[in-house]
């Protein structure tokens, strides 16, 4: 084999075992990446909004529910980011007779997680 | 103050129009009026057919698909049981407290035991009074599909629960009182679902109406998978994240007797198919 072919392979093969550990590294990545508040809100073991409330602004979340309102429009119907806050962490505060789960009262989500979903659910 | 009314406010509109101090025969008139004018259309009997009674398709796929039954050959070895004589050649019908039209009148309060009885645990008695075994309330392919195949003897009999006297007044109220009662992570009291916000769309499903539940126990659901009423409370519970109790359990036991009380007047069917 002249030498500049054996160059060419062994770049070849330096070439295919960066790309491939570079793959393995963004697969890694990926599976590590922190939740959104999307995915904390769709996901029926966490905020699982969608049992309840229609989601008209997200082609994402595939619902018929009408339990509780449509999550639309949030940013005129809650000015205060707060209230909405507030509202997802225990709803029993403004009406004693809510069905909503108390997600940060009973720890159903963390602060973080509520943080995230309440930042998703304010865009809707 | 203000938190004390709405507090206040709150839990009677909770307990519907059900005050602490109501008979159970004034609870279920209550409840009577709160799904006739909840849902005009639908007529008492139509209850007997849960939240299939809140879609026309529903029902007639329900009816499609009741023509052939997917649970047959399930059933089918619960009327086995059934018919087997135990080894000392008595049968079931027998014992005279279980089968042809006897479902409509469980649970009771059995004085002498102090406690609610349900028709499982008269079978289970049938069953020690002729030197048997008892079945687990929690096994499904013994207890289960005997009691799907029993209790389908009283079909089209009307639910005749009683609660007669201090002691079983008492059991109703604890039965009422945790149907009322939130539980779990996510904070449901049965009554949430089931009379709060019954008729609505959970993600894709209708919330069945507590009116006409007791009477199609046990259900075949997803076609085949025989549970009983507490093995669906067991698991209504564990939905909510609660710590279930057990099948035969008293907690379970008096729920079950005002759940059932409230659908008195109401045809027994069973067995039923649900998704």
């Amino acid at each position: 084999m002249p030498k500049s072919t054996k160059l060419m392979f062994a770049a070849g093969i330096v070439g295919i075992l960066l790309t491939t550990t570079g793959y393995a590294q963004d697969k890694a990545a990926e599976k590590a990446k922190e939740p959104t508040g999307q995915d904390i809100a769709l996901n029926n073991t966490k905020g699982n909004c969608l049992a309840c409330h229609l989601l008209p602004g997200d082609p994402k979340a595939v619902t018929s529910a009408n339990i509780a309102p449509p999550l639309i429009a949030m940013k005129a119907r809650f000015p205060d980011k707060n209230k909405l806050r507030d509202q997802i962490w225990d709803a029993t505060k403004i009406n004693p007779m809510s069905a909503m789960p108390p997600f940060g009262k009973h720890q159903i989500l963390t602060e973080q997680e509520i943080d995230k979903v309440t930042d998703y659910v304010y865009g809707l | 103050m203000k938190k004390l009314l709405l507090a206040v406010i709150g839990a009677s509109l909770l307990l519907g129009a059900m005050g602490a101090n109501a008979t159970p025969e004034q609870d279920r008139k209550e409840v009577l009026e709160f799904y006739k004018n909840k849902f005009p259309n639908l007529k008492f009997d139509d209850y007997v057919n849960g939240a299939l009674g809140f879609s026309a398709d529903a029902l007639q796929q329900y009816k499609a698909i009741m023509e052939f039954p997917p649970y047959d050959s399930e059933f089918d070895k619960g009327k086995k049981m059934w018919e087997t004589p135990f080894k000392n050649g008595k049968k079931y019908a027998d014992c005279g407290n279980v089968g042809k039209n006897m479902a409509g009148h469980y649970p009771y309060f059995d004085e002498k035991l102090g406690k609610v009885v349900t028709y499982e645990m008269a079978i289970n008695s049938c069953r020690k009074a002729n030197g048997e075994d008892e079945f687990a309330y929690s096994d499904m392919k013994t207890m289960g599909l005997l009691t799907a195949y029993s209790r389908s003897l009283s079909d089209g009999m009307k639910m005749s629960v009683k609660v007669e006297g201090a002691k079983a007044l008492e059991a109703y109220e604890k039965g009422k009182q945790f149907f009322y009662q939130r539980r779990g992570q996510l904070s449901f009291s049965c009554g949430h679902c089931h009379m709060q916000q019954v008729g609505t769309t959970l993600r894709t499903e209708y919330l069945s109406p507590a009116l006409g539940h007791a009477v199609h126990w046990p259900e075949f659901r997803g076609g085949d998978t025989v549970t009983t009423l507490q093995t669906r409370y067991v698991q209504c519970n564990r939905q909510v994240r609660a710590a279930p109790f057990k099948q035969g359990s008293e907690e379970y036991n008096n729920l079950e007797y005002f759940h059932s009380y409230i659908s008195n007047g109401l045809p027994m069917q069973t067995p039923v198919f649900r998704k």
